[in-house]
């Protein structure tokens, strides 16, 4: 494999390998937290910044830590950030941290993290990894949004909780329920695959 | 009694982990696409669950809370999960080696089941029993085998099927998903 530049590392997590619809990881998340705008978008910064974090602290740590208990190490990296996420959602945005409930301390074993962990950050520098983190981040960030918008447009009529088309649109219930996020989903990794190329 | 029975039933069908709660999709799609898979995922995740729903329990009730260190709970469950997926696959190889060679791949895996460490969560914050702890550790991980094994006979027949070539794959996995969803829907008010 050539040697990429920190832009491209960066570049490949918004297009060509972003996470929930190209590399199919942390489906979870996608899957519950896109019934409204303001979920998906808070999900995906909480994501964000945890994988940063991890990426930028294992990659610092990657001579360090053995080989054989690679495995647990990430973990207790992962879960000290995602507690740090938590303990501040719940001091400034408790509203959205209520919400979003259970789904904030299961980021740890939302397979991103330690994916990134494992596939990248073990084996690069840090700014590599630094910029790894914040692409994949930013990727999940946007495809999250993108579902959430379609989900909540089509199934609510609101956007970030304010009303979209005058109330002769009825809005089809369907969307923001669970079999409607299964679909919607489905018909997004489809058109991915569409578009694409690999 | 009676309660102990409707807990159950709102397990496995009403709250179904997979399909209704949307928890541990990763192996759901990833696991499905053969029934031999499946049924060795299903068996493994109940296994695992009903030791690490009591386990993390018990660490909750007279460690963590005790001790004001509830913010902790992440890190403790999920290492506890970790270690104790470690213990039972060290277990297993030396004493029941059949178990082993039919569960070994999947109890890795399971680790990172954002089910296993969700039910542990649940049973925490809807503040259950021991008892009701132990009975809902059984019955969610249930719930999950019998989506996953239904998933996996339906993907079996797919395979069979002329499929447009971008919805290949995960992609009519996850739109047959969401019809099962959609049947398990249907229990919605039972209980």
């Amino acid at each position: 494999m050539a040697k990429k530049t920190v832009f491209q590392e960066f570049t490949k997590g918004l297009w060509s390998e972003v996470p929930p619809y190209r590399l199919v990881l942390g489906l979870c998340p996608t899957l519950a937290m896109t019934k409204g705008v303001d979920n998906g978008f808070g999900m995906g910064i909480a994501v964000t910044f945890v994988l940063v974090c991890s990426n930028v602290l294992i990659s610092a740590l990657r001579k360090v830590i053995p080989k054989n208990v690679r495995i647990s190490c990430f973990i207790v990296v992962v879960a000290t950030f995602v507690i740090i996420v938590e303990l501040v959602m719940q001091a400034f945005t408790y509203p959205l941290f209520l919400q979003m409930g259970i789904f904030i301390p299961l980021i740890v074993v939302n397979c991103i993290p330690l994916g990134r962990a494992e596939a990248f950050a073990y084996k690069n520098g840090i700014v590599a990894s630094f910029a790894d983190g914040l692409g994949m981040g930013l990727g999940y960030t946007i495809s999250l949004t993108i579902l959430a918008i379609i989900r909540e447009i089509l199934g609510n009529n609101t956007f970030w909780n304010h009303q979209v088309f005058s109330s002769v649109f009825q809005p089809f219930a369907f969307m923001v329920t669970a079999p409607g996020a299964f679909v919607c989903l489905g018909l997004m990794l489809c058109l991915m695959n569409m578009l694409g190329k690999k | 009694m009676g309660d102990y029975f409707a807990l159950v039933v709102a397990c496995i069908f009403v709250n179904n982990i997979l399909l209704i709660q949307y928890l541990g999709n990763c192996p759901f799609l990833g696991t499905s696409k053969r029934m031999e898979t499946a049924v060795g995922m299903a068996m493994g995740v109940v296994f695992v669950l009903v030791m690490a729903g009591a386990a993390t329990w018990i660490v909750w009730t007279y460690i963590l809370k005790p001790f004001g260190m509830e913010f902790l709970r992440t890190l403790a469950f999920i290492l506890l999960i970790a270690t104790l997926v470690q213990f039972v696959e060290m277990f297993l190889k030396k004493n029941v080696p059949a178990l082993y060679t039919a569960l070994g791949i999947y109890l890795p895996l399971i680790t990172t089941n954002c089910a296993v460490l969700g039910v542990c969560f649940i049973n925490i914050d809807k503040e259950y029993t021991f008892m009701q702890t132990l009975v809902s550790s059984f019955a969610y991980p249930v719930g999950f085998g019998l989506a996953l094994i239904l998933l996996a006979g339906l993907r079996e027949r797919i395979l069979l099927a002329r499929v447009p070539k971008p919805l290949q794959d995960t992609s009519i996995g996850l739109i047959t998903a969401g019809m099962m969803s959609l049947a398990f829907f249907g229990f919605k008010g039972m209980v």
